[in-house]
Parts: C-alpha cells; sequence; structure tokens
C-alpha cells in the first residue's frame, strides 16, 4: 500500500508557505450552497454508532442532538436551566426518590408512532441493558439490568422512575437530558431487532427518533444528511436539509467556506481562523467548549507522591505564554476540573510560571532524582505544549523525557497506571457538575484490583481522601446555589491537593458565512444544535 | 504405429495440458499470495500497540465491560485459532464487519473502492497520454531543451510532495480561477440530485451519471475530478516520462533502428512504430505498476480533496484499530495488484510474439 506520509516538518513548511499565500489572497466567493441546506464541514470521522445508547463521541451526540428528543432539554438559546422535552411537567415525590414525568399528547415518531411514556420507559431500560460506554450516565442512579424494568415504569402517560439515593434533583434532571437518555420509537426499533438485540445493530447506522431532523443518508466518515421533520412539535426548522460533509484538511475546509461552498467550518486552524478573519463575508463565533487539558502525575512513584513536587511542577508551566503563542484563539488558560458554563466552575487561576518558586518548592521536597517521561499523544498540538513544559521544567532541573504515541497506546499505559505524567485531555460526559468531579475528585477503591479505569484519580494512584466525601455529598445537595459553592470548595481543595495540574479550557473558533444565524455548537455543556439556523 | 497413433493425441492434448498447467500454477501463485497477504495482515493487526477493545469501547469503559467486549471479538482465544478463524471467515468472503462504520467491510470496499478507481483511472490516462510522448520526445533529443524540460518536470514529479501541490491546485485552479470544482465529488446541490436521480449502477458517478444521461451532474463530477487526477497523474506521468526515455534510448541505439534508417524509413516511423513497439512491453509493466498505486489509493490526494476513496478509508481504519476493516482493504489492495500483474502478462504476450511461443 502506498502510504507517503511526509515528514511532519515539511508538512507544517507547505502548510505555512500554503498559509502565507491564502491570507495574501482572499478569496472572492462565487458559489452558494443551496437555500434551504445548511452545510456544514466537520470532521465526521469519531462516529462509532448512531445508536443513542452507544454514541459518545462528538460528531454522533451532534446529530443525534437533532434527531432525538429527551424527556427534558436544554434551552439552545440559554444553555443551563431545562426546559420542556417530551415531558410536559416533571415533579419529585417527597421521598426523594420518586420522579414522574407527565408526557405530551399528540407528538409522533419520524416513523408516525406516537410518542408514550412506555417510549421513554423502554429508551432508559434499553440503554441501561445495553449496557454500552455511555449506560453509566443512567446506571449511577442505581439501575442495572436486572432491576430497570422495576424502577423505570409507564402507566398511561406518566412515566415514573425511582433512583437508589436521593440525589441533587439537578443532577438527575441534568443527566436526562444527555444523548443516552434519548427517547427511542420502541416499535421502529424492535421491528428491526435481531437476536433480540433490541434494535442496537440496525440503529447503528439508522435513527428511530422525534428530532427535528429525521436522518435521510448516512456514509461513515464521510458524509451525512438530516432532512426536516414536517409539522415537528417546536415548529418547523427553517432549513430542510443539513449536510455535513467530512473534510479532514482544515486548509480545504477554509478554501470551501471562503468560496461559499460550504456555510460553516467547523475545525479550522488558529492560523485559518486568522486569515478568514478579515474576510467580509465569514464570521468567527468563539464557542467556549467542554474540553479541559491536563499534566497529571501518577502516585505510584513515590517522589510523585511528594506534594511539594508536585506543587513545584504546577508553578513550572507556561500557562499565559501557551494561550497567548500556539494555542491561541483554541485554548484558554483555566485551572479547575470543571469548565467554564457549568454549574459551580471555579474561573481562580493561581498558579503560573514562576521558576524560582518551583526551585524552592523542589528544594523542600527533597527529591534529587528530577528524571521523569511524559505520556503524550502524537500530535502537534500536544507536541507543542509537552515541548513547552519540556523546556520550562528543565530551567528548574527537571528532565522530562517524552513517551509518545497514538491516543490508544498512550491510553493503554495511562489506564494500567505505568506512566509516571501524562498530558491528556477530558471532556464532560454530561451537563452536571458531577461528570468531572466523579473522575479527577472522587477515588472509591485506590487498589490495583478495583481497576476503576475510567476515574482520572485512580489512574493516577491518588486517592482524593480529601474531596472524596464532599463529592459524595454535592451530589446529594437538594440547593442549587449550595450545591454550586460546595463544587466550588471541591475544586480549590483538588487545585491544591491534587495531582493533576488543569491547565487550558477549548475554545472552539466556528467560521461561517454572514447569512447562517442561530447556529449553537452546545457549548461547553452539549452538543450542536441544527434545527435553530436559519440563512 | 503406435508411435503415429499416438502423436497426433500427444499433440492435441499438449496444449490442453500446457493451459491446465499453467491455470493450475496460477491458481497454486494466487493461493499462496493470499495466505501470505492473510497471514501479514493478521500479524501487524496483532503486533501493532493499539488496543482493539478500546477502540470500540472509548476511554470511559469499565474493566467488566473491556472483558466482555474483548471476548465478544474473540481476543481471548489462542492467536492459532483467532488466525484459523480469521482464514476460514476470509475464505467464505467474511471479513467481519468494521468496528468504525458497523457494516461488512466488503459493503464498505464496494463503495469506496470506486471513487478510487474513478480517480486513479483517469490520472493513469493523463499519465499515459502525456508521459508516453514526453519520454520519446526527450529520447530522440537527448540534451536538447525538450529533454532538459520533459527532466524538470519529471524531477519536480518526484520532489513535491503531494498534499502541497494538491492544495496549491486548490487554491490556484478552484480558489482564484475557479476553473475546477471543489474537493469532494461533487457539489452540494449536485450531490442530491446524485442521490435522488441517478441510480447506483458502478458507484463511478462520470459511468453513472453518463448512463443516466444526466449530464449536467457528469459535467460537475468533472470539474471535481479533473484536479486530484490531474495531481496524481502528474507523479504518474513523471515516472512514465522518465522511464520510457529511458527505454527509448536503449531501443534507439539498436541495430535494427540503424537498419531501418539506412532503408530509408521515414524518422517519425523508426520511432513512434519500431522503437515504441519495442519499448512498450516494459512499458506495460511500468504502466501497470504505477496504475496499481494509484488504485491502493492516495491517502494525501484523498484528504487534501476530501475525496472519499479506499486509501483513507484504510488509513482512517489503521488509526481507529479498525483491523477487520484493515485486512478487508489490504486484501482488495492485494487482489488489485494481482489481477494487474496478470493482465500487463496477457498484454504483454499480445504484444511480444517470442512471449506467445
Amino acid at each position: 500500500m502506498l502510504i507517503t506520509l511526509p515528514s511532519r516538518m515539511a508538512r507544517s513548511a507547505a502548510l505555512g508557505v500554503l498559509s502565507a499565500v491564502l491570507a495574501l489572497s482572499p478569496v472572492a466567493g462565487r458559489a452558494e450552497t443551496p437555500a434551504d441546506t445548511l452545510v456544514i464541514a466537520d470532521k465526521i470521522d469519531d462516529i462509532v454508532s448512531l445508536d443513542p445508547a452507544e454514541s459518545f463521541e462528538f460528531s454522533g451526540n451532534d446529530l443525534l442532538n437533532n434527531a432525538y428528543d429527551t424527556l427534558v432539554e436544554l434551552d439552545p438559546r440559554n444553555l443551563g436551566p431545562l426546559v420542556p422535552g417530551i415531558a410536559e411537567s416533571w415533579s419529585l415525590a417527597d421521598d426523594g426518590v420518586t420522579y414522574t414525568f407527565k408526557i405530551k399528547s399528540g407528538l409522533k415518531f419520524h416513523s408516525g408512532n406516537p410518542i408514550r411514556a412506555e417510549d421513554a420507559a423502554w429508551s432508559i431500560q434499553r440503554a441501561v441493558k445495553l449496557n454500552k460506554t455511555p449506560a453509566f450516565i443512567l446506571t449511577q442512579f442505581g439501575f442495572t439490568p436486572e432491576n430497570v424494568d422495576g424502577l423505570v415504569t409507564a402507566s398511561g402517560d406518566t412515566l415514573t422512575i425511582v433512583t437508589d439515593k436521593p440525589y441533587a434533583p439537578s443532577f438527575f434532571y441534568n443527566c436526562l437530558t444527555a444523548v443516552v437518555s434519548s427517547v427511542v420509537d420502541k416499535e421502529t426499533a424492535l421491528a428491526n431487532e435481531a437476536n433480540g438485540d433490541l434494535g442496537y445493530e440496525w440503529l447503528k447506522t439508522n435513527t428511530a427518533g422525534s428530532g427535528a431532523y429525521a436522518l435521510r443518508s448516512y456514509k461513515p466518515s464521510e458524509s451525512y444528511v438530516l432532512e426536516a421533520v414536517p409539522g415537528y412539535w417546536r415548529g418547523e426548522p427553517a432549513l430542510r436539509r443539513v449536510f455535513v460533509r467530512h473534510v479532514a484538511e482544515p486548509a480545504t475546509q477554509r478554501l470551501l467556506l471562503e468560496k461559499g461552498d460550504i456555510d460553516i467550518a467547523r475545525k479550522l486552524t488558529p492560523t485559518d481562523v486568522e486569515g478568514v478573519s478579515s474576510n467580509d463575508a465569514i464570521r468567527i463565533s468563539n464557542e467556549q467548549r467542554g474540553r479541559i487539558f491536563y499534566l497529571a502525575a501518577n502516585q505510584k512513584d513515590p517522589r510523585l507522591a511528594n506534594p511539594k513536587l508536585v506543587e513545584a511542577m504546577k508553578y513550572l508551566i507556561d500557562y499565559q505564554g501557551m494561550a497567548d503563542s500556539f494555542l491561541k484563539g483554541s485554548y484558554m488558560v483555566h485551572q479547575a476540573f470543571l469548565p467554564r458554563g457549568f454549574l459551580g466552575a471555579l474561573e481562580e487561576t493561581p498558579y503560573s510560571l514562576d521558576i524560582e518558586k518551583a526551585k524552592g518548592l523542589i528544594a523542600e521536597s527533597g527529591v534529587t532524582d528530577l528524571k521523569f517521561t511524559l505520556h503524550v499523544r502524537n500530535d502537534q498540538e500536544r507536541l507543542e505544549m509537552a515541548q513547552s513544559m519540556q523546556n520550562t521544567f528543565a530551567q528548574a532541573g527537571i528532565t522530562l523525557e517524552f513517551k509518545t504515541g497514538t491516543g490508544k497506546e498512550v491510553l493503554g499505559d495511562y489506564r494500567a497506571r505505568t506512566h509516571q505524567l501524562v498530558l491528556e485531555a477530558w471532556g464532560p460526559d454530561y451537563p452536571d457538575p458531577h461528570t468531572n468531579a466523579d473522575t479527577f475528585a472522587r477515588n472509591p477503591d485506590n487498589s490495583d484490583e478495583a481497576k476503576l479505569t475510567g476515574v482520572l484519580a485512580w489512574r493516577n494512584a491518588w486517592p482524593a481522601a480529601e474531596v472524596n466525601d464532599l463529592t459524595n455529598a454535592a451530589v446529594l445537595e437538594k440547593d442549587a446555589d449550595k450545591r454550586a459553592s460546595m463544587y466550588i470548595e471541591i475544586q480549590r481543595i483538588h487545585q491544591r491537593a491534587a495531582p493533576f495540574a488543569e491547565m487550558f479550557q477549548r475554545i472552539e473558533p466556528v467560521a461561517m458565512r454572514k447569512n447562517v444565524e442561530g447556529f449553537s455548537g452546545g457549548g461547553s455543556i452539549h452538543s450542536a444544535f441544527y434545527w435553530t439556523v436559519t440563512k | 504405429m503406435t508411435d503415429t497413433a499416438s502423436l497426433p493425441r500427444r499433440n492435441g492434448s499438449a496444449p490442453a495440458l500446457r493451459l491446465a498447467k499453467r491455470v493450475a500454477g496460477l491458481a497454486l501463485t494466487l493461493a499462496a499470495t493470499f495466505l501470505g497477504l492473510l497471514a501479514i495482515t493478521f500479524v501487524i493487526g496483532r503486533v501493532i500497540p493499539i488496543d482493539p477493545v478500546l477502540a470500540v469501547l472509548g476511554e470511559r469503559a469499565t474493566a467488566e465491560q473491556y472483558e466482555a467486549a474483548r471476548e465478544a471479538m474473540g481476543l481471548n482465544q489462542p492467536l492459532w485459532v483467532q488466525f484459523g478463524l480469521y482464514v476460514r471467515d476470509a475464505l467464505s468472503g467474511d471479513f467481519g464487519k468494521s468496528l468504525v462504520t458497523a457494516k461488512p467491510v466488503l459493503e464498505d470496499v464496494a463503495r469506496v473502492f470506486p471513487a478510487t478507481l474513478e480517480l486513479a483511472t483517469i490520472a493513469t490516462i493523463f499519465g499515459v497520454l502525456f508521459g508516453i510522448p514526453a519520454g520519446v520526445i526527450a529520447a530522440t533529443r537527448p540534451g536538447s531543451l525538450a529533454d532538459q524540460l520533459v527532466r524538470l518536470i519529471g524531477l519536480m514529479g518526484y520532489s513535491m510532495p503531494v498534499f502541497w501541490l494538491g492544495l496549491m491546485g486548490l487554491l490556484v485552479f478552484y480558489g482564484e480561477l475557479g476553473w475546477v470544482g471543489g474537493p469532494g465529488r461533487l457539489d452540494t446541490s449536485y450531490e442530491f440530485m446524485y442521490e435522488l436521480d441517478v441510480p447506483a449502477r458502478t458507484g463511478m458517478i462520470l459511468i453513472d451519471t453518463a448512463l443516466a444521461g444526466q449530464w449536467e451532474i457528469f459535467a460537475n463530477a468533472l470539474s471535481h475530478i479533473l484536479l486530484p487526477a490531474g495531481v496524481l497523474g502528474y507523479y504518474s506521468m513523471a515516472y512514465i516520462s522518465r522511464m520510457t526515455r529511458s527505454f527509448m534510448i536503449d531501443q534507439l541505439g539498436q541495430e535494427y533502428i540503424t537498419t531501418a534508417r539506412v532503408k530509408g524509413m521515414p524518422e517519425w516511423r523508426v520511432v513512434w512504430v519500431h522503437a515504441l513497439r519495442n519499448v512498450m512491453v516494459p512499458l506495460i509493466t511500468v504502466i501497470a505498476l504505477s496504475y496499481a498505486n494509484l488504485l491502493e489509493g492516495s491517502v494525501l490526494t484523498e484528504t487534501v480533496f476530501a475525496w472519499p476513496g479506499l486509501g483513507l478509508y484504510i488509513t482512517h481504519a489503521l488509526f481507529s484499530a479498525d483491523m477487520a476493516a484493515v485486512m478487508g482493504g489490504t486484501i482488495v489492495v492485494g487482489t488489485v495488484f494481482i489481477l494487474l500483474n496478470m493482465l500487463s502478462d496477457v498484454l504483454y504476450r499480445l504484444i511480444d510474439p517470442r512471449a506467445r511461443a
């Protein structure tokens, strides 16, 4: 097979030349996209499945957010407060564990089948029974494949859900806005069932929802087309079709946007964004996203269990320098585990590059062997961050050696707790602060046998003793304000005591033609909304 | 008596026997090649430091989910059992399901291969149409300006990174001049028309639209394929012209050429008929190899031009640890290679009478 991958340097150099040429020659728009169609260029090769019970990637969730409805939803114009979805009203009984939802009458799935409480109950039962990766968003409320039929029940137009503990209601409702909680058309899914799989194989590449758009065609890693559903209960979307095309190369996305062959480019590099910013026909919208970059130290290495040394490292990262140079426009300095936009997100940034202070802390730590390996994924952004750290760490006498690899390689070592330092990113799984608190600030069992490979605190062998109880309490707190302040406290402790140095939060520049209005990528907490777009 | 009686029978059966032998030999070669291919792809799939289970589950998976998926994928079995199962499935045409697309690999390959086939064929036509004459002209006047030019163009073709040439081509011919269509196989609006109005017969847009008489879509598809095919064709041309030049110089120094010239044969006939005919024999192998290379899919060209072809599919599968897709794709590539080799063998026999004996 002929795969001629040139060296990264040659590639960067050529792209640099191209960018310079592009910057000098604004391309006049001539072509136009069809008036009733929204055309988006994005990278969609991360889609693994279109089944809401399985989809856990950005692009898949973007699609599903527009093809399915949930019981309660987030308002795309004001992300935060909940608005009715398929449920017209909901309440929590005095016992603190019994939730009831009244389903709106007269709503229909794309198939024409009416939406019933039974569909809503079955969808939750199905996700729990299939037990795919995102199932934990639901099973954390005490559901198991064995008990879920008894805990999630439908009667007439009422859905009743009983949780195992009196959780914070905001926590429960927020989880119901996640894609895994989408209401699936039971009849259609079961009509396509094979070997008792609850329609799983079929739903991997088809949809059976009630959202504003129905899936018209899907070519994996190539494109998908959504078509507006006539008579959608929120009102028909202004644009009849959404065409999302996989364009891997940012420079190509930019060219397409400048020519007017697409309406929105979602994966431009900072250079491209700067290049198109002077183009009168194009507007840039900067959205805060949920992804957090962090450096973590594995406490299985006794040196890294030394709090002074870990604190020193937090002073050895040139946060602002990176954010102002090669990360400009795509990341902002952020030093807490909850991204801005989440309930209770801490915005304080107490750490900055301070070599002298770090040297003092290292001396206090008494650690003399200062040679560490840093696991880092093999992509340019991360390698540049790692190089910056290698440089600043060296100024205080710490030698960093890189161990680079693909995401899966790095993850393999990370999950096995065999790394020393690791530069990684984390994105929230559902729009509630517990999503990150649960992984960064809670470690129920630090033993090797526990194999809590999905928990970041466990992966770094941090027992999280300082915050475990607080995190457990915050998820049960009924008062939302009090809950928010609890998360702020947890983050402050975490910032100081945990072997994590959170560094950056993602900002996603979305470049669009001037006539496109109302697009939301979902901010830091949700997925894209297409049905609000006009042009 | 017995001798004379047996002679015609032997004469009659000899060609049939030879044919049978050849077919058997071919089948054996094919089988061995395929088995080798299967073994290599299998080994690669097992030694690369990518965990196929994590590839399916993502990083949040719990240990139980991980074990369950590992078992479901058969990865807990001994290696030789895994290989045996793999060969058995592959022989029955089942390369498994792609993890990424959730579709049978063969179906995926059938979807992406026509895009590559279309691109590679047009690129090779470009390469042959320009490469052979350029090589011949350069060979007839070694050291001349024309020769230097051909060599320069060839050298550039070898040394310029394809993605750079592609991006530059896009910038100039699509961005600035607007002569050709942009990335992708069709404009957005035509993409819908293609899906609605054109029955998919071959998956090659140019052929399907021509068969359906949809000339507007055909024109749009043509405007999209010209640039990527031109870029790939340029590389192919660089290779073919250099090879043609060196084969031709060799032939033009032969005695039969001098004889032909002495006999007063017009120079064009000497060069374009006598010499070229002899050059065609090795040239066919060159063209077939270059075509095969393009058919494997040029990853970078397909990336730059957002061209959903085989190269992109296999590369993406590789990065996603989607080994079923990688293996399936590799088998297709291997098959194409073998078939093209056979084809060039056949053509070789047609052109060169000596090979028929």
